[in-house]
């Protein structure tokens, strides 16, 4: 009876995991199918008749393929350079400075952090990019996202930086290096794993970005794909599946790529520690 | 090689003073030691004199160079950490070569020169691997190779055994009194361990609370304690350091302690100057200058054993009187049993005495 029950139990466990499994799967085995299929709709199903046409009509499409191969490469990793090279150099400073209040400092950011990027912020964000005058820029765009991810990235790598003894820096110091050169070749190499974890999480933030380009560009030639992909919908305003399909499985693609490269070359991990 | 001089030099953290008005001279080519417990300043005067610290006030002169207000890079030393501080992402050969890339030495000419201090060192078949691959003992001799790739003029070493087990510690004490004599450079070595300062150094700074309580030749230190503080840190056993009351009485002198009085009548003229009858002063003893009594004889400290402990070439007793522990090394007697009363002789000739604030009193 015993060996009954915990067979059927198990077999419970199964059946609800597959249900949430399947919840999570669907989707995205849909965006893997639905491009090749010439009639594709909302359910998943093998593509009859399969088809490479989708793919031709997006590429046909100048202002899609100018949004994602140009202009959401240029905001993505734009804000990516800035905000890693800044949050290293700030979580550096915050670290190491003799100054009181610096952990109360990282943590407020943080919390701030969340409002920048948010909805409630962006009728000022917006009338300080137009002051600023860039409005309808690809920097605008880049200002705005680095200034909101900032924080959270220099809250990561102080876990990084903190975790490098003071040793290593005072001994390379009494060797005869400069602080800049200790810096260069002591500290960085071994925040390294983190600064790839921000450019990764920045590039991805950026990447999916749809409000900040929406409000803050004007003219189609600058507008990334998460802006793009509206002009595979109707003039009734429903998304052509097709097309909207082929498009997002192409939008994917830079993501996971850079992904899996961070991933094999460094490792991913969300904290510091020295790996000797 | 170079002098090294501290004159009058402070170092404050807001109102702690982690090293409190020292001065000391040393010479070029000696071994000196720094040796105190936790706390007392040593570390923090190492590091005064690599630069890593800024002192509050006085001066500090490597050579014939003021160093006081240059930066680390300026001062031409080589430092060993007691965390070793071997940068994880470079291999052994990069990390010993490092002081020498900084300086812009070629690829070529460093990594030669990198080789033979390895070499030197009994390293150098570890120069591809990574720091996180070696033990504990070779990590140690790669940062003394990288301390001295460069050949500094002086030498800091900062409890650079206190990571490694008794066996290693022993034999890597002897590697550096070794290869300090061998280059003849001069060396400060920071250690919180008595026998270590004793076996390496030319010689011994002891600190408390930040200042320098004596400096001298291991010998003189540990057979001239100048303080109660010195006499109680070095040896181990420490001294034996007993409350007596004087007695001047009929021409003569006696130091009396409930159990036990010596006579101490030699000394009576340099004591009467400067002392009362019934004055209270601290004897010490060292434990080899116990030795066994019978027990009819004069002037012995009598105790009950407390505890035994043989160590091989000799035993060390243990006894209670009045409370207090008092330990006597014994070469070759055979010692009393547990439980049983012993009685030790003190040689006068052997004997250390302290004023009330614990400063030798010089006889």
């Amino acid at each position: 009876m015993r060996l009954l029950g915990l067979v059927v139990s198990r077999a419970a466990f199964y059946a609800v995991a597959a249900v949430f499994a399947c919840l999570f799967a669907l989707p995205l085995v849909w965006l893997v199918f639905a491009p090749f299929d010439a009639r594709a709709n909302l359910f998943v199903r093998l593509p009859h008749p399969f088809t490479l046409a989708n793919f031709g009509k997006v590429f046909a499409n100048g202002f899609a393929v100018r949004a994602l191969f140009a202009n959401s490469i240029i905001q993505g990793v734009g804000a990516m350079l800035l905000v890693t090279l800044l949050a290293t150099l700030m979580a550096y400073a915050l670290s190491r400075a003799p100054i009181r209040g610096t952990d109360m400092l990282s943590y407020g950011l943080v919390l701030f952090s969340s409002i920048v990027t948010g909805t409630a912020a962006m009728v000022p964000l917006f009338l300080l990019i137009y002051a600023m005058g860039l409005i309808d820029t690809q920097l605008g765009v880049i200002l705005v996202f680095t200034g909101g991810l900032l924080p959270a990235a220099v809250f990561i790598m102080r876990d990084f930086v903190d975790s490098i003894p003071r040793s290593y820096e005072e001994s390379a110091l009494v060797a005869g290096a400069s602080p800049w050169r200790m810096f260069l070749d002591i500290a960085l190499p071994i925040v390294r794993p983190g600064m790839m974890v921000v450019a990764v999480w920045t590039f991805v933030n950026v990447w999916g970005g749809f409000f900040v380009p929406f409000i803050l560009l004007r003219s189609p030639t600058n507008m990334p794909a998460s802006v793009a992909i509206y002009s595979f919908y109707t003039e009734g305003g429903t998304p052509i599946i097709t097309l909207t399909t082929a498009y997002s499985l192409l939008y994917t693609i830079p993501v996971l790529v850079l992904y899996l490269f961070v991933n094999w070359r460094y490792g991913f991990r969300f904290f510091g520690g020295i790996k000797s | 090689m170079a002098r090294v001089v501290f004159d009058n030099v402070s170092k404050h953290f807001g109102s702690v003073k982690a090293v409190d008005e020292v001065s000391f001279d040393i010479s070029e080519g000696e071994f000196i030691c720094l040796l105190g417990p936790s706390g007392c300043g040593k570390t923090t005067t190492l590091r005064l004199l690599a630069g890593l610290e800024q002192p509050t006030s006085g001066r500090i002169s490597i050579g014939d160079r003021d160093v006081t207000d240059a930066k680390p890079k300026e001062r031409d030393v080589g430092m060993v950490f007691q965390d070793y501080a071997l940068f994880p992402h470079m291999t052994i050969a990069e990390n010993i070569a490092y002081p020498l890339k900084v300086r812009g030495v070629g690829a070529h000419d460093r990594h030669a020169r990198a080789e033979e201090v390895a070499r030197s060192l009994g390293i150098e078949l570890l120069l591809a691997r990574r720091p996180g691959q070696i033990s504990g003992g070779q990590q140690q001799r790669t940062s003394v190779a990288r301390a001295v790739v460069h050949k500094p003029q002086v030498f800091l070493f900062d409890e650079p055994l206190s990571n490694l087990d008794a066996k290693l510690r022993v034999e890597a004490r002897s590697f550096l009194k070794h290869l300090q004599t061998e280059l003849g450079v001069t060396a400060v070595y920071v250690t919180h361990d008595q026998a270590e300062a004793m076996a390496l150094a030319d010689r011994i700074a002891v600190m408390e609370s930040g200042r320098v309580v004596q400096m001298g030749a291991p010998l003189d230190v540990y057979r001239r304690p100048a303080t109660t503080f010195v006499a109680n840190f070095l040896g181990s056993p420490p001294m034996n350091l007993l409350p007596v009351g004087l007695e001047l009485r009929n021409g003569g002198a006696v130091l009396r302690h409930d159990g036990f009085h010596v006579d101490v009548s030699g000394w009576r003229e340099g004591l009467a100057q400067r002392f009362r009858d019934g004055d209270s002063l601290t004897l010490g003893v060292r434990p080899e200058h116990l030795q066994l009594a019978p027990a009819e004889a004069d002037a012995t400290v009598t105790g009950e054993v407390y505890t035994l402990e043989p160590l091989g070439p000799e035993t060390l007793i243990t006894c209670m009187i009045d409370g207090r522990l008092i330990t006597a090394r014994l070469f070759g007697d055979e010692p009393p049993a547990l439980g049983k009363v012993a009685h030790f002789r003190v040689d006068p000739a052997h004997l250390d005495l302290f004023d009330e604030a614990g400063n030798r009193i010089a006889l």
